[in-house]
């Protein structure tokens, strides 16, 4: 049947299934044929804590959302334009996330008496129970059709069943007039060993494009337009890759080896196994007894003269707070990063939330300040990585990333910057004794920034003691008072005169006026696609966005006076806002909070605003 | 170069208590380390202490040499991070009972099963000193402290059978006041590639004085402990006329001239066997039914850690066309925007 391509700005597709049903996968790969195309791309992984949930419940429902747009495009999307739902479980879950005009695809093969029952369905028909029959619903029989295939490719059904998922991303192509060959080039290359399997899954790839275009149901397809991109060399690349490359690139530009002690935690896993692969570049990994070995042997590697760093989420940073005080106190550079999750405690593992800053700032004992950097998107957290590494070693502390889980899984294409564009990193290290120094001195400080000089074990002459107990600027074991003040405030100023170094804030949109808008980390994309919202619904307001959590930058307190209202977003009960009244206290601050586990949604910033301006 | 003792003396003044068994420690490290320096070529710089913290983890603070006091149990991750990061260093590990076998016990376990290349010296006094007189995981079944007024109810930590399940390479035992002797296992530690680590029974003066005095007394001391050198019978006594024999699965002390037992029945200590059973046995024996085992107990070749990183990172880097970040950036999937 002849049908019409209608050009669309942008595209929300919702893949959903069971935990074990490939979703992230088919989402992936969708992601990955739309940025070949040219679009811009942002994508959310969104998925139960278990491996394998009881099959066919609501519970072990995954999903993974794609956004392509042909202009930029800042987050996975609020609602979605069309919905995969692999399994009635699925369709049940994810009915609140379609659009009033959405296309739903269901392999209707799994909506069987067995298959209602188990989502908890109480008649027969799905779709009139969810109230939504009047969708353009695409209900192939995904699972007969995929079976069929098995035995012309001589794959045995049980196992061949498996690739159906390819089947629904062929529909998919079908729908936005996108090519295979990204997806056949990756089903080659992943099943290389195995002919039939490649053979199996191009089939049924075909069948659901062929399927699309051979049935009624369709007549309209989408073309999504290329965007108008910066020239240049372009990748995918999600959060905990970004940072893990970050980290390398700082270690080959200050010529310290990396090393990373960590412990697998969701959502930080990534980095560690990201790390992990790249033993050419030198990086030693280690993974240790627990988290706390984690941070320790990077401490221990640090004092040997490495970047170290350790990865962690909201728990084990808990379990490393001690440790971190041992790395203010004998000085060291260290990179923790946490990607937060929902808690407390265990909490939703796979969730995402901004409820650690608190512990961040303050989960430690004594007087312990370190340097937090919030990485904003995916691929910023390839620079904030960088960035938190240059400080740490150049300034002898540690520094907190605090990621998310929502930009660790989450992708988008990112342009891949040159090597040479980034600065040097030039670590305190010392070879010998200063002038009429007769042994070293570990805490002797450069006046300007209060950064100690790094002997490293092995250099001659320059033997030293380090520790958690106070000590002098000799380095002798000290509990005089005054002594001890004057430590605890130099190592404060320390980490407080890391903002003259970095950059200034920025605010987007309205530069002074009656509304500023606040937001740190991962919210970046919704808050600016709420700013792009309001400022075309002519609601002018400003957006300022922190990297930079401690310190803060040094024009923070300019920028807030030139705004009437000044209102904190946070995925969390309000610990930035919290931490601004600390700081700046002739500010009030109003508050957006939301701690469901879920990022923002664009519009609910957007109506948040509206009530204050009107 | 050739070094002294007192070139790995530091010129803090030494806090422990007079009396306290951490002294002879001291002076026994700091007369075995010219010794190693000249048997493995190790310049003055190559040394690390690293301790947690107790009375014997103020250790580092009297050597001059690089020192690291760290906090309470995680000397072994820290020292592994160390050696791992800069597998030419000397890395020791001072640490006590409490340090290393409670609050510490998964790191001392975790870095033994590794094998990683690092000197654990474990300062066993049964007792917390620092916090004054608490039971430890090595206090005997009963022990009467401040935490267990009518005596503990636990069943104690052997360090050396610890060692043996975590398939460590090197244990060996020695005695505070055998200052010889701990020279020598320390010596012999230092020379060992992999995770060495030497039990020093050692006395707290003051919470818990005389707990080894049983077999540490020197009237009843060589009768009543086994100085286990490789290769050699395991004989021991005032009179060397005691010694050890296989009595079905369980060693026996017996006397030589006695029941038609002659020298040639008397084992031959073995530190080099792979299966541990008999070295464990060795580890467990306790007075009065044995002699406590002291010297190097076990002492066999495996691959360290370190080295495995090191040689990995080695073998992985040659077979790669990845050489700088460049490179990386730009290997796998990527597309160009013109």
């Amino acid at each position: 049947m002849p049908h019409n391509v209608i050009d669309v700005q942008d595209v929300v597709i919702r893949f959903t299934g069971d935990s074990g049903d490939g979703m992230q996968l088919t989402g992936s790969l969708f992601a990955n044929t739309a940025a070949f195309f040219g679009n811009d791309i942002t994508t959310f992984p969104d998925f139960p804590a278990e491996i394998r949930a009881p099959q066919g419940t609501v519970s072990g429902v995954s999903g993974f959302q794609v956004h392509i747009g042909s202009s930029a495009i800042y987050t996975p999307g609020d609602y979605c334009d069309v919905l995969v739902a692999m399994n009635p479980a699925a369709l049940k879950s994810n009915v609140k996330w379609l659009k009033p005009n959405a296309t739903i695809i269901v392999d209707i093969d799994t909506f069987d008496k067995k298959g209602m029952e188990k989502a908890g369905f109480t008649t027969e028909n799905a779709f009139a129970e969810l109230n939504i029959s009047d969708r353009n619903i695409i209900a192939p029989p995904i699972t007969t059709l995929t079976k069929e295939s098995c035995s012309i490719c001589g794959i045995d059904p049980k196992s061949g069943v498996r690739c159906k998922n390819m089947f629904a991303l062929g529909v998919c192509y079908f729908l936005y007039n996108m090519p295979l060959k990204h997806t056949e080039e990756f089903i080659r290359k992943k099943f290389a060993k195995n002919p039939s399997l490649v053979e199996m899954n191009i089939r049924v790839l075909k069948d659901g494009f062929n399927y699309a275009g051979n049935i009624q149901a369709i007549a309209d397809t989408y073309i999504v337009k290329p965007s108008k991109q910066k020239p240049g060399i372009y990748r995918n690349i999600n959060g905990n890759k970004a940072i893990a490359w970050g980290l390398m690139a700082a270690s080959e530009k200050s010529g310290r080896p990396l090393f990373c002690g960590s412990y697998p935690i969701t959502p930080a896993t990534g980095i560690l196994e990201e790390l992990a692969i790249h033993k050419a570049l030198g990086v030693k990994t280690l993974q240790c007894e627990d988290e706390i070995a984690g941070i320790c042997t990077a401490i221990g590697a640090s004092y040997a003269g490495s970047l170290a760093v350790t990865s962690t989420s909201g728990p084990g940073l808990s379990l490393k707070s001690e440790a971190l005080g041992l790395a203010v106190m004998a000085e060291l550079p260290l990179v923790i990063i946490d990607v937060q999750r929902a808690g407390p405690s265990t909490g939703i593992p796979t969730k995402t939330e901004q409820t650690d800053l608190n512990q961040a700032l303050y989960g430690r004992n004594g007087e312990c300040p370190i340097a937090i950097i919030a990485p904003h998107s995916p691929s910023h957290c390839f620079e904030a990585s960088f960035y938190a590494a240059k400080y740490a070693l150049e300034h002898l502390m540690p520094v907190i990333i605090l990621s998310e889980g929502f930009l660790g899984n989450g992708s988008e294409p990112w342009r891949i910057p040159d090597m040479n564009d980034f600065p040097g990193i030039e670590p305190p290290i010392v070879q010998k004794l200063e002038e009429g120094e007769p042994y070293f001195y570990p805490f002797k400080r450069d006046p300007e920034t209060m950064v100690p000089r790094w002997a490293l074990p092995g250099t001659p002459n320059l033997e030293h003691r380090v520790g958690g107990l106070e000590k002098n600027h000799k380095g002798a074991v000290s509990s005089d008072p005054l002594v001890h003040q004057q430590m605890v405030n130099e190592r404060a100023e320390k980490v407080a005169r890391l903002a003259r170094i970095i950059p200034p804030q920025t605010v987007v949109g309205e530069q002074e006026g009656d509304l500023l808008i606040v937001s740190w980390g991962g919210t970046y994309g919704h808050m600016l696609s709420a700013e792009n919202q309001l400022r075309s619904d002519g609601i002018k307001v400003g957006l300022a966005h922190f990297d930079f959590i401690n310190p803060l930058p040094l024009n923070t307190e300019e920028i807030f006076g030139r705004f009437q209202k000044i209102i904190v977003f946070e995925l969390n009960s309000g610990h930035f806002a919290n931490y601004l009244r600390a700081k700046l206290p002739q500010f009030t601050y109003l508050q957006y909070n939301k701690v469901q586990g879920q990022p923002f949604i664009v519009a609910e910033i957007t109506e948040a605003i509206n009530k204050i301006v009107k | 170069m050739k070094f002294t003792p007192q070139d790995f003396k530091s010129d803090q003044e030494v806090k422990w208590c007079p009396g306290c068994g951490d002294h002879a420690v001291l002076a026994a490290v700091q007369r075995a380390l010219p010794e190693i320096s000249e048997a493995l070529g190790y310049s003055h710089e190559r040394y690390v202490f690293v301790s947690g913290i107790g009375c014997s983890s103020r250790f580092p603070y009297y050597m001059k040499t690089y020192g690291f006091h760290s906090i309470h149990g995680r000397a072994a991750a820290i020292a592994t991070g160390i050696k791992v990061a800069n597998p030419t260093l000397s890395v020791w590990e001072m640490t006590g009972d409490g340090d290393s076998l409670a609050i510490g016990g998964n790191h001392l376990i975790h870095a033994i099963r590794r094998n990683i290349d690092i000197n654990i010296v474990l300062f066993n006094n049964r007792i917390y000193g620092l916090t004054k007189g608490q039971y430890s995981p090595t206090s005997k079944w009963g022990t009467v402290t401040k935490t267990s007024p009518f005596g503990t109810v636990e069943h104690p930590f052997n360090p050396g059978a610890l060692a043996m399940g975590a398939r460590g390479t090197f244990f060996a035992r020695t005695l505070d006041v055998e200052l010889q002797l701990t020279q020598e296992v320390m010596v012999q530690a230092a020379k060992h590639d992999g995770t060495a680590l030497v039990e020093v029974l050692q006395n707290c003066v003051i919470f818990n004085d005389k707990t080894h005095y049983i077999i540490s007394d020197r009237d009843v001391r060589a009768d009543r402990t086994i100085v286990l050198r490789h290769g050699e019978p395991m004989i021991f006594g005032k009179n060397k006329d005691k010694g050890l024999i296989l009595d079905g699965v369980r060693l026996k002390a017996v006397t030589i001239g006695e029941n038609g037992i002659t020298r040639d029945d008397i084992l031959i200590h073995n530190a080099e066997e792979q299966n541990h059973g008999i070295h464990m046995m060795l580890c467990e024996m306790e007075w009065p039914e044995l002699p406590v085992a002291l010297g190097v107990i076990r002492r066999v070749k495996d691959r360290t850690y370190d080295d495995m990183v090191r040689d990995q990172v080695t073998e992985v880097a040659t077979k790669s066309n990845i050489h700088c970040m460049n490179d990386m950036l730009r290997s796998g999937d990527t597309w160009v925007v013109e």
